[in-house]
């Protein structure tokens, strides 16, 4: 059941929230967290379907925020939302005008009590999330440089510089199979890694999350080489033994090839965003092998020959 | 049952890391041939499980799916009734390219368990396998048929050399019933062991799989608020239900001479009881769980008087659910004569310091109230002076209720005020509800089990220390129930629907308790 309301504030969000909860018959609160969603308008639709989907798993109060124009006089819009497919509650809130600075003076208030805080950027991101009004509310903080529309090395580069404990990226997330399926092989084949290559469509940060996250692990040089995708399209690690090798051509069905087997088929597709939204809601303390391949991957860009143009370093951001 | 437990991994790889919490457990090179692929365990539980583990991407490259039976089947046959399966059963949804891939790894091999042709065939199979798809030798052989045709088919699978591989494992995984009895749980042992070492044998028993009940080691050791009074000081008794709202439908064959006891208490409530009652472990390893549960069901004593502290029943026809239900006696297949029971009930006791003087009942049947599995532990009541006796007359023993199907979650009942201007105190109740995240996120007990074996992770298995220790437990009801039925005592008949034999409730009676209403 969803209730309109227009002109309003936090107390009035707050208690609608408990008024449609009692009138649903079921006061019990089995929510584990706040998702706060920052999104533009016209990305309200996705967005609130993968939180819906992803509520199943945790449930949640789930926050999405429009920030409308900040010029004018403040107001703020909700629409209340309890049931209905969802795992939890949700808001969904519309500030404009003076407010849209203080998007933070309207979310506090809802946040659930001593809970775990999560905010998702689906879209553009700020550049230092960490410092963000909404990102300090919360100690997980999603960001997306892969996202369908907008993908971009930049965003990830500025994400990695930026990194600060709770950060995580979906582009991140997006490699879970991958990197499952690389670390088999190695349990497979217990051999020294002398090089590796990392095939994928040219604008592709998941690709260049991976190529760090393998140059840290193996300590050798990876390649970055382009192809026409989707996403990323092959992995090689070259052994005294012979290449393992995972290629995927068509973004569903990949080729498993290790030395001394025959070439086996593996499912390994690309997953949609209420998937990875959920993968990452799982844990919410600090991802410890994401900041190290962020760190990585900063310090190899500005290290880099002839890079005048070094990565925002943090505390510059602004 | 931590996904850490003690697995050797040498040399390093550098992969992995400790840290990484997001890669999953995915088994290494390996095949599953399962035996007896027609039956409802392999096409409701088993093919929809391996496709789910398949779709969640925990299936290893190149997994193979070998059935077994005696059907004039090709390779394309046995796919169709996975598939059929699958569709039907599957927990995550449909996905062409998981499906291919898996479906290529399937074959069929005819034949009979004591035909030598077939299971030679099975072994070319096997190595067909290994060298087409890569799996490395590595293969579990499923039992999912009658435990009277194990011996049949290990002894077969010696015969031919699919138990032993070099550099390769082999494993067997058997389902309940282990035994009807202690001595035919030994025998059947016996059979398995010939051919297979101890930590190569995989008993299910789906409750440990359930992620209900691993949870009951998380809430009473992963807190501090539960486990000081979980104890004989506070604790009255302990109730252990599972009842099941419907009769023993097409099963005659199977449940006729096996009854309630048999079928539910000696493996899933007898298992729920010992996690709910065993003292901390040392770790969540396969050993530490097993010592633990096995001081308790050690600390098992029966009560002297069974004929009191015991009840059996068969439902008779009647009304459940607003549907018109045969009883027991009229169910196809089943003899009028038949004393097999389809409701027990017995009272344990733990003689050790923890629970000296608080009784565990556990009763499970068909036919009862509504389809429930829960533990409820209730406390004793507090001494209450300070509220005169009109005022605690509503209110009843505070209790925690640990509900494993369906509906996940807990209950907890205590006392409160009656808003208004006199102090009287009822019962009102707390609930948590995992919701629907246990319908669809989680993974189905069989598809922890399977990955398990493929794992070769064991923590979640039932030993058959355990196995023996539970039919001591229960050899002396079933004695004394058969030597009921010598004097002309029959099982009690109860009205399908309503929840037990009136003896049930006269033995909760004669300790001046009863039943929850689960």
């Amino acid at each position: 059941m969803t209730r309109r309301l227009t002109g309003t504030n936090s107390a009035a969000i707050a208690a609608e929230f408990v008024r449609a909860r009692t009138h649903a018959g079921s006061p019990a609160m089995g929510m584990v967290m706040t998702l706060i969603v920052v999104i533009d308008e016209d990305a309200v639709d996705s967005a609130l379907e993968a939180a819906r989907l992803a509520s199943h798993e945790h449930p949640a109060r789930v926050l999405a925020v429009v920030l409308g124009s900040s010029r004018g006089s403040a107001d703020v819009d909700a629409e209340v939302t309890v049931g209905a497919g969802w795992g939890g509650e949700m808001a969904l809130i519309r500030l404009s005008g003076e407010v849209v600075r203080h998007p933070e003076s309207v979310v506090l208030p809802l946040l659930l009590p001593d809970s775990p805080v999560v905010a998702w950027w689906p879209g553009a991101a700020p550049v230092d999330p960490a410092s963000d009004p909404l990102g300090q509310l919360a100690q997980r903080r999603i960001t997306d440089t892969q996202t369908s529309t907008n993908p971009s090395t930049r965003a990830l580069h500025v994400q990695c510089a930026a990194y600060s404990a709770g950060n995580t990226d979906l582009a991140w997330t997006r490699l879970t199979p991958w990197r499952a399926l690389l670390a088999v092989s190695l349990d497979q084949h217990p051999l020294k890694v002398s090089a590796g290559s990392v095939s994928a469509e040219r604008v592709n940060p998941s690709a260049d999350l991976l190529v760090a996250w393998l140059a840290s692990r193996l300590r050798v040089d990876i390649v970055r080489s382009v192809s026409d995708g989707p996403g990323v399209t092959e992995v090689v690690l070259e052994t005294a033994e012979g290449p393992i090798r995972i290629q995927r051509d068509d973004g569903r069905h990949a080729i498993f090839s290790s030395p001394g087997n025959p070439d086996r088929p593996v499912a390994l597709k690309r997953r949609d965003v209420p998937e990875l939204l959920a993968e990452e809601l799982r844990r919410l303390d600090e991802d410890n092998v994401y900041a190290a391949t962020a760190r990585y991957l900063t310090r190899s860009l500005a290290s880099r020959p002839g890079s005048r143009r070094s990565p925002i370093r943090k505390g510059s951001k602004k | 049952m931590s996904p850490r437990s003690a697995r050797s991994t040498t040399p390093r790889n550098p992969l992995r890391d400790p840290q990484d919490r997001r890669l999953p457990r995915i088994a290494g090179p390996c095949g599953l041939v399962l035996f007896g692929v027609t039956g409802d365990l392999s096409r409701k539980k088993v093919m929809p499980a391996i496709y789910d583990l398949a779709n969640r991407g925990l299936l290893p490259p190149g997994f193979s799916l070998t059935g077994f039976a005696r059907r004039d089947w090709a390779d394309e046959d046995f796919a169709q009734v996975v598939h059929d399966s699958v569709k039907e059963h599957a927990r995550t949804p449909f996905r062409e390219e998981v499906w291919d891939q898996l479906a290529e790894g399937f074959r069929f091999v005819p034949g009979d368990f004591d035909d030598d042709v077939a299971f030679e065939k099975l072994r070319t199979t096997i190595q067909e396998l290994d060298q087409v798809r890569g799996t490395g030798g590595n293969h579990a052989f499923y039992l999912a048929i009658p435990p009277a045709f194990f011996g049949n088919v290990v002894g077969q699978l010696r015969k031919h050399g699919l138990t032993e591989a070099d550099d390769a494992w082999r494993r067997v995984v058997v389902e309940k019933p282990f035994g009807h009895d202690l001595q035919s749980a030994r025998k059947l042992n016996g059979v398995l062991d010939e051919v297979f070492p101890e930590g190569s044998i995989f008993r299910i028993d789906h409750y440990l799989g359930k992620e209900t009940v691993q949870n009951i080691l998380a809430l009473r050791f992963a807190n501090t608020m539960f486990e000081p009074i979980w104890n004989a000081n506070y604790v009255d008794h302990v109730q252990i239900t599972m009842a099941e709202d419907v009769g023993i439908g097409g099963r005659a064959g199977y449940y006729d001479g096996i009854g309630a006891a048999r079928d539910v208490i000696q493996n899933h409530l007898l298992q729920l009881m010992s996690l709910v009652a065993m003292e901390e472990p040392a770790g969540f390893d396969a050993l530490a769980l097993r010592i633990e549960k096995q001081k308790v069901l050690s600390s098992v004593r029966l009560p002297d008087d069974l004929a009191a502290t015991t009840s059996r029943g068969q439902y008779a026809a009647g009304w459940a659910g607003g549907e018109k239900v045969p009883g027991f006696l009229q169910e196809q297949g089943i003899s009028p004569k038949s004393s097999t029971e389809t409701f027990a009930a017995v009272t344990l006791h733990v003689d050790n310091r923890r629970w000296a003087g608080v009784p565990f009942y556990l009763r499970t049947g068909k036919r009862l109230g509504r389809r429930v599995t829960e533990v409820a532990i209730a406390f004793k009541r507090a001494p209450h002076q300070l509220f005169n006796p009109a005022a605690t007359e509503e209110l009843t023993q505070n209790a925690l209720v640990i509900r494993i199907q369906p509906d996940e979650g807990m209950t907890v009942r205590f006392g409160s005020k009656v808003p208004g201007t006199t102090m009287e105190i009822r019962d009102v109740t707390m609930d948590f509800a995992y919701g629907s995240t246990f319908t669809e996120a989680s993974p189905e007990a069989y598809e922890r089990l399977i990955l398990d074996v493929l794992l070769g992770d064991p923590p979640l298995f039932p030993r058959h220390e355990e196995v023996e220790l539970s039919w001591q437990i229960l050899d002396p009801i079933l004695d004394f129930w058969v030597a009921q039925d010598k004097k002309g005592k029959r099982p009690e008949a109860y009205d399908s629907g309503t929840w037990g034999p009136a003896s049930a409730d006269a033995m909760l009676a004669r300790d001046g308790r009863v039943w929850r209403r689960p």
